[in-house]
């Protein structure tokens, strides 16, 4: 056994109100080796929050706090912001939800790539121009050089989602954390993006972080799946196994899905009193 | 009776055509639901329908009246539209109530209070949400506002663009369910645009797949179920939702 890619115990995220700090993620453990994990829940669970945490993005006056979270050895919490600079978008990265809200308006397509790479790698400019080339082909767009010059406006919500993915991508991190990467995007391009990651990820061994509130979607590109509500991690288990899942709250989202043959006449509801919810 | 009826419907946004050539006929009291990818002007028929979207050449009658080009109240009274992101449909500095009272004034429809009352009852939300705002609730109970706003002027059609995209799979389960009770109540017809077909499994009766503003195939609920469906391109959808 290789130490694992990420430790994470207790970690707990904070936000101050008028009523005292309310804790958003309560006590959330976790290792990651070089695989595929996918997090589950519903809105408010604390899954993102947990994502973001990993990257030290949670801003004052939210306070996040830990027994360990440790990347590859380095405690990222003693971190200063100069050093996260050389972490984030180098080793680990972040696929957003939205490209719409995520891609700078005003540059163009292959500016915003490349700058992602020039920003940790020192490389002369035509290899630069090569290796954009190259990731866009990765992410399986056809003609790269026109769509490098392109704004973001110009591309569609498909196409822009790969975009970033292939920003996030060319500086070859260790770890990617895709927060809801294709909640933005129609069905029939969900199954792209999705298979892309994967074949990234597969090909260059990256550990993947997978945050969703669409179990079965999680469960196809995961290997382990860890299901939260309001804070709390209530199952883990391996991907495959999810129709075997033991706790009420994980049966209730399953049961709440709508499947293609369906024939219930009423969906179940989940009871939310029954989880020390609100 | 057919509840709405489409001939050879065209829809333009400015210079572009989006919809060509719609032909549709939805009877009343049926489910009906249009799938197909972004830009496949499934919206926008909806937006014709409901006179959002008035540059459009063809015929459309709902419960057998032409409609006009127009703003029509008398359509209006019978149609009634629910939109995809409750976070945007409401007005944020109005109370439900306000809200909910905005469409009994503009018909002149009176005894109001109770109405409401009885509205918000049908949809599953208490009497305390009633005085409150927008912001003060949570996103499966503003989609329960935005369904009763729709059902203020007892209307026969109901248009639902993406009712439960924006939600949690718990929440779209509690709405789903409102839906298909309301229209066993109330007998409405529903006409429903998603792209998520156990959606359409669950609720409709008939679905249109739609590609590039056209109707590629007609089919029904059963032939979904039971995954035969004719055209390449609808299975190719279906593909997606189980495979992807």
């Amino acid at each position: 056994m290789t130490t694992p890619l990420l430790e994470v115990e207790n970690l707990r995220v904070s936000f101050p109100t008028h009523s005292g700090r309310v804790e958003v993620v309560k006590g959330l453990s976790f290792t990651l080796g070089r695989e595929r994990l996918g997090i589950v829940g519903e809105s408010g669970s604390g899954k993102s929050m947990t994502g973001r945490s990993i990257l030290k993005l949670i801003r004052k006056p939210g306070e996040v706090t830990a027994d360990k979270l440790s990347f590859d050895g380095i405690d990222i919490l003693a971190q200063s912001e100069k050093q996260m600079r050389s972490i984030r978008g180098a080793r680990i990265s972040m696929v957003m939800q939205d490209p719409k809200f995520s891609l700078n308006p005003v540059m163009t397509v292959g500016a915003q790539i490349a700058e992602a790479l020039v920003t940790h790698q020192k490389l002369p400019r035509r290899d630069v121009q090569a290796r954009v080339l190259e990731m866009l082909r990765a992410v399986r767009i056809n003609d790269p050089q026109r769509v490098a010059t392109l704004y973001p406006h110009e591309v569609s919500g498909g196409m822009g989602q790969r975009i970033m993915i292939a920003m996030m991508l060319i500086p070859e991190p260790e770890l990617l954390i895709a927060d809801e990467p294709t909640s933005a995007l129609d069905v029939s391009v969900q199954a792209q993006v999705l298979d892309i990651i994967d074949d990234l990820v597969t090909r260059k061994g990256m550990g993947l972080i997978l945050i969703s509130h669409d179990l079965a979607l999680v469960s196809r590109y995961c290997d382990r799946v860890l299901v939260m509500n309001s804070g709390r991690v209530v199952e883990e288990c391996a991907a495959g196994e999810l129709d075997k899942a033991q706790h009420p709250y994980t049966r209730g989202l399953l049961a709440a899905m709508p499947v293609i043959d369906e024939i219930r006449d009423e969906l179940p509801v989940l009871d939310r009193t029954q989880w020390a919810g609100t | 009776m057919i509840a709405i009826d489409l001939k050879n419907l065209d829809i333009s946004y400015g210079d572009t055509k989006v919809v060509h050539d719609v032909t549709l006929s939805i009877p009343e009291g049926e489910s009906f639901a249009l799938v197909g990818e972004s830009g496949s002007g499934k919206s926008t028929i909806l937006r014709a329908i409901a006179g959002l979207a008035p540059d459009w050449t063809g015929e459309i009658s709902v419960l057998g009246q032409p409609r006009s080009h127009r703003i029509d109240r008398a359509v209006s009274r019978q149609v009634q539209m629910v939109f995809q992101d409750p976070y945007g449909s409401l007005h944020p500095r109005k109370t439900i109530d306000a809200a909910l009272t905005e469409p009994l004034a503009i018909h002149g429809i009176g005894n109001r209070g109770e109405r409401v009352d009885a509205v918000l009852r049908s949809v599953g939300l208490d009497q305390r949400f009633r005085f409150r705002f927008p912001h003060q609730l949570s996103g499966g109970q503003r989609q329960r506002v935005a369904i009763a706003r729709a059902l203020m002027l007892e209307p026969k059609v109901l248009l639902l663009d993406e009712p439960t995209s924006a939600l949690d799979v718990s929440v779209q389960a509690e709405i789903l369910n409102l839906l298909k009770r309301l229209r066993r109540e109330q007998n409405l017809t529903y006409l429903m645009v998603t792209h998520n077909l156990p959606v359409v499994s669950f609720l409709c009766d008939r679905l249109a797949v739609m590609r590039h503003g056209r109707i590629v195939e007609v089919a029904d609920v059963a032939q979904l179920k039971a995954g035969q469906l004719n055209e390449p391109y609808s299975m190719e959808l279906l593909a997606a939702t189980e495979g992807g």
